[in-house]
Order: structure tokens, then C-alpha cells, then sequence
């Protein structure tokens, strides 16, 4: 399942919540707030998530993933609204027997997350400026830098 | 004619300077309603960049729209 949040994701409960018996591996992966991108300062990060989308879309790319791995549990929190540097932004957790399919379906759902979902990421620099990732100054950059 | 609704996302909210309106159009795509308000949303990211919804469902550039549909342009997303 997957789920939009407009407070700080609980990333111990969420972890608990893909406890099962039948799973031998467990992997995550938490996208944090830094402090610089393409060389501006960061100060917070602001996301606009269109949620009814969303969700429709994670739902598709979780029943991906559990069609090319045979998987036990897997959870998505992506964070909405105004964030500060080192809050977790995006939390993907995957149950599985083994820890193959735990490790291939987690960088999966996070990879086709980034560049799938209607949600937009604006940064808040130390300068006082903003602007919209992908969209204005790193347009040019293409859709593939790492973050 | 039709009358479709078109609502905008993050930059291209800011600047159209509103998040939805109305817009009567001969478009026979969503290509045509991205070209059509192109002087909305401003955009100068090619269109492979940006993705488009027709009904909250994901469409393609080359979908038709009819009349009454409501047409959901997204610039390049940045989420993770």
C-alpha cells in the first residue's frame, strides 16, 4: 500500500507493520532532505503531491514489483507539505523470504516512484530563492540526477 | 467547439496564476490543450518531459478529449 503524509513519517512503526513470519528479509530505503543540490544551498524543501493520482499510480507500481518478485509486504510513504533538511521525504519497505527479491523490488518501487507519481518537489534556498526541481534551473539537467 | 477544464500543476500553477479553468476549444488531443495554453502554463520543457491526465486517469499526449472532459496538465515531477 502506499500513502501520502503531512507529518513526519514513523519509519520504526511502519517497519514493524511489515513483520511477518514467513519473511526471512527485510529491505528500506529512506530519501532524506540535504543540505545542497546542483550547488545551491538548501535550506527546506516543499512537495505538492496530487494524491488521488498518486496513490492510483503507486498502486500500479507496487503490483509491478509483486509481479516480478514474489514478495510478502510492501509499504510506501511519500511526505506532503513543507519539510526541513533531514526529514525523511520517502520511505519504501519490502518484506520478502528471501533478501534478493527484498533488495531488487525496494530499489524498483523507489526508482519508478521518482519518476511516475504527480508530485512535485520545490527547494527553499539559504539565498531566498526557490524553484522547482526538474522544472526551471535543472531542466536542462534531465530527469535522472541522483537525489 | 468544446469546453474542456484544464487544471495546472506546481510551476505551471504559479504561472498561469490559478490551479483550474475553463476552456473553450476546437483541441482534439491532449497535445492540443498543452499547445492551446501554452501561453497559461508557459512551459519550455518538451513535451515528453511533462505528463498529462484526462479524467484522473494517466493519458497519453495523442488521447483524444471530448467535451466536458477535465484535462490535468503536470510539468517533470521531482518526487523521492
Amino acid at each position: 500500500m502506499i500513502e501520502i503524509a503531512e507529518t513526519p513519517i514513523d519509519t520504526d512503526r511502519l517497519r514493524e507493520s511489515l513483520k511477518d513470519p514467513h519473511a526471512g528479509g527485510y529491505a528500506a530505503f529512506e530519501g532524506w532532505v540535504r543540505n545542497e543540490n546542483d550547488g545551491h544551498e538548501v535550506l527546506r524543501l516543499e512537495y505538492e503531491v496530487y494524491e488521488l493520482l498518486s496513490i492510483k499510480e503507486g498502486g500500479r507500481i507496487i503490483a509491478e514489483a509483486e509481479a516480478k518478485w514474489p514478495l510478502i509486504g510492501v509499504r510506501i510513504v511519500h511526505r506532503g507539505g513543507l519539510l526541513e533538511l533531514g526529514d525523511c521525504a520517502v520511505w519504501v519497505g519490502v518484506a520478502a523470504k528471501h533478501r534478493d527479491e527484498a533488495f531488487k523490488a525496494c530499489r524498483y518501487l523507489i526508482d519508478e516512484l521518482k519518476v511516475r507519481l504527480p508530485i512535485w518537489k520545490k527547494e527553499h534556498y539559504v539565498n531566498g530563492d526557490s524553484g522547482w526541481v526538474n522544472c526551471e534551473r535543472c531542466a536542462s539537467h534531465g530527469l535522472d540526477r541522483a537525489g | 467547439m468544446k469546453t474542456i477544464t484544464v487544471r495546472y500543476f506546481a510551476l505551471f500553477r504559479e504561472h498561469a496564476g490559478t490551479g483550474e479553468e475553463r476552456l473553450e476549444t476546437a483541441a482534439a488531443t491532449a497535445r492540443d490543450v498543452f499547445e492551446a495554453t501554452r501561453g497559461r502554463h508557459r512551459s519550455s520543457e518538451p513535451l515528453g518531459h511533462c505528463k498529462v491526465a484526462i479524467n484522473d486517469e494517466m493519458a497519453d499526449w495523442d488521447s483524444p478529449v471530448a467535451d466536458g472532459d477535465v484535462v490535468l496538465l503536470f510539468p517533470p515531477v521531482a518526487g523521492g
